[in-house]
């Protein structure tokens, strides 16, 4: 299997890996780039805990062959904070309890960002419609939803 | 497995007839759960989003061009094509998460050639054309003339889908489509409907009925359309007799599986009555100009 030497930005840093052709995005984040805050979940597009922002779009990178990654931008859960603060979305998940296992959230943080960076006053079923693609076993969503809606509004505090 | 990026037709074209058994894809939303489920890899992967051409919207002279591996969500949020064709787009709205909406393509969805594909049924009854690369050239059929039977298609070995064409509703045409699942969100047809329909003076003068995940492929259902044409409408209602005679006819067309996600029977029922609410929907955005 021929490996193919790709070069990208990920969390706004320049970066190059080499990774076979059959590889997937996922691997080759977490096993190339030591990025392990995406997860495999089903490896098939339906769970979502595999989510990151490519050139602005939500994706689940169990789908993409990391060659199509050449020339992109990158964004997973590691690159959402801003040095040691955390986003507003990481702070209200911690302070609103919106994780248990914690399998999901990296996927369920990142869909969210996609979401609030589009829609930065979302209602209760646009949420829910967004984050549709992340499944979370552990706490159910109404706490995950009313963390999103926290962030939202702490977000739209701090752009007036 | 050989990873590979054309950014023309042509040499999409030569690398599918240089590799026998390739497989083109775009969002491979498909491809990658099969191949996880044991298919066997093709030697080479043709990605066929660098191929501009295969990744456009244009809307010129009345008539709708849309590559086959622009990702659904492009049409879902492009206003002026969701407002001429609100069916259309509810159809690819329903495919999956957001996620996927973002990867996912007409054409993906459409070659995939699996009896539920939601977009198929609405396709089919705006008539939209599908622009093939052949070996050495292009032909152009109607999606209905795709699917063959589950995973099969009427696409030669090294064909592929360039684009669709659609053109323009008139005003006084609409179209829906609604499909049941066992959940809310996130599941597979067990019985899809889209309707297209013409109302002029408070009488249907044309309809087009497709049904989706009750038989091999989609299905036109010819008695289905003619039990809407020259049906009054009422206050924005449809004549009761007419809706009856339309969802017997919806019913009988049905050639379902019978599964975990619904048997027989019940996709039957259900076939009438989505298609009776699919009806009432396009005829209140007919008559609204939707």
């Amino acid at each position: 299997m021929s490996r193919t030497h790709i070069t990208c930005t990920v969390n706004g840093d320049p970066v190059d890996f080499l990774a076979s052709d059959g590889t997937s995005l996922l691997d080759a984040l977490r096993d190339e780039l030591g990025l392990t805050g995406a997860k495999e979940g089903c490896g098939t597009g339906d769970c979502g805990a595999c989510s990151v922002l490519i050139d602005g779009r939500l994706n689940c990178s169990c789908l993409v062959f990391a060659p199509e990654a050449e020339g992109t931008e990158i964004v997973t859960v590691e690159g959402i904070a801003d040095d040691d603060r955390l986003h507003p979305l990481q702070q209200t998940f911690l302070e609103g309890a919106a994780l248990q296992c914690g399998i999901c959230t990296p996927g369920v943080l990142i869909a969210a960002k996609a979401l609030l960076d589009a829609n930065p006053d979302p209602t209760e079923t646009e949420i829910r419609y967004a984050l549709a693609g992340n499944l979370c076993r552990c706490t159910g969503y109404d706490k995950i939803v009313r963390s999103v809606q926290e962030a939202a509004v702490q977000l739209k505090g701090a752009a007036r | 497995m050989r990873y590979t990026s054309p950014t023309t037709v042509d040499e999409a074209r030569s690398l599918l007839a240089e590799h026998p058994g390739s497989r083109v894809f775009a969002g491979a939303t498909d491809l990658v759960p099969q191949m996880r489920s044991g298919r066997p890899a093709p030697p080479v992967l043709v990605d066929l989003k660098k191929i501009a051409q295969l990744m456009s919207v244009t809307h010129e002279n009345g008539q709708w061009t849309i590559g086959a591996a622009t990702p659904t969500a492009n049409l879902t949020r492009n206003h002026d094509f969701t407002a001429m064709f609100p069916g259309l787009s509810e159809a690819m709205g329903l495919i999956g998460s957001d996620q996927i909406q973002n990867r996912s393509s007409l054409g993906g969805n459409l070659a995939n050639a699996s009896p539920a594909a939601d977009s198929v049924p609405a396709m089919i009854a705006n008539g939209v054309q599908a622009v093939i690369a052949t070996a050495d050239g292009t032909r152009t059929v109607p999606v209905a003339e795709i699917v063959t039977g589950p995973g099969r298609t009427s696409l030669a070995d090294g064909e592929f889908i360039v684009e669709f064409t659609l053109a323009d509703t008139p005003a006084d045409t609409s179209d829906a489509y609604l499909r049941m699942i066992p959940r809310t969100e996130m599941d597979i047809a067990i019985v899809g409907s889209a309707v297209r329909l013409t109302v002029s003076d408070n009488i249907i003068t044309d309809a087009t009925v497709v049904l989706g995940a009750v038989a091999p492929t989609a299905v036109t259902v010819p008695d289905a359309g003619a039990a809407l044409i020259g049906a009054a409408i009422n206050a924005g209602q449809i004549d009761d007799s007419a809706l009856n005679t339309l969802a017997d006819a919806a019913s009988a067309a049905c050639d379902p599986i019978d599964d975990k996600r619904g048997t027989v029977a019940y996709r039957r029922r259900v076939a009438g009555v989505l298609t009776r609410r699919a009806a009432a929907t396009a005829v209140e955005r007919a008559q609204n100009g939707a």
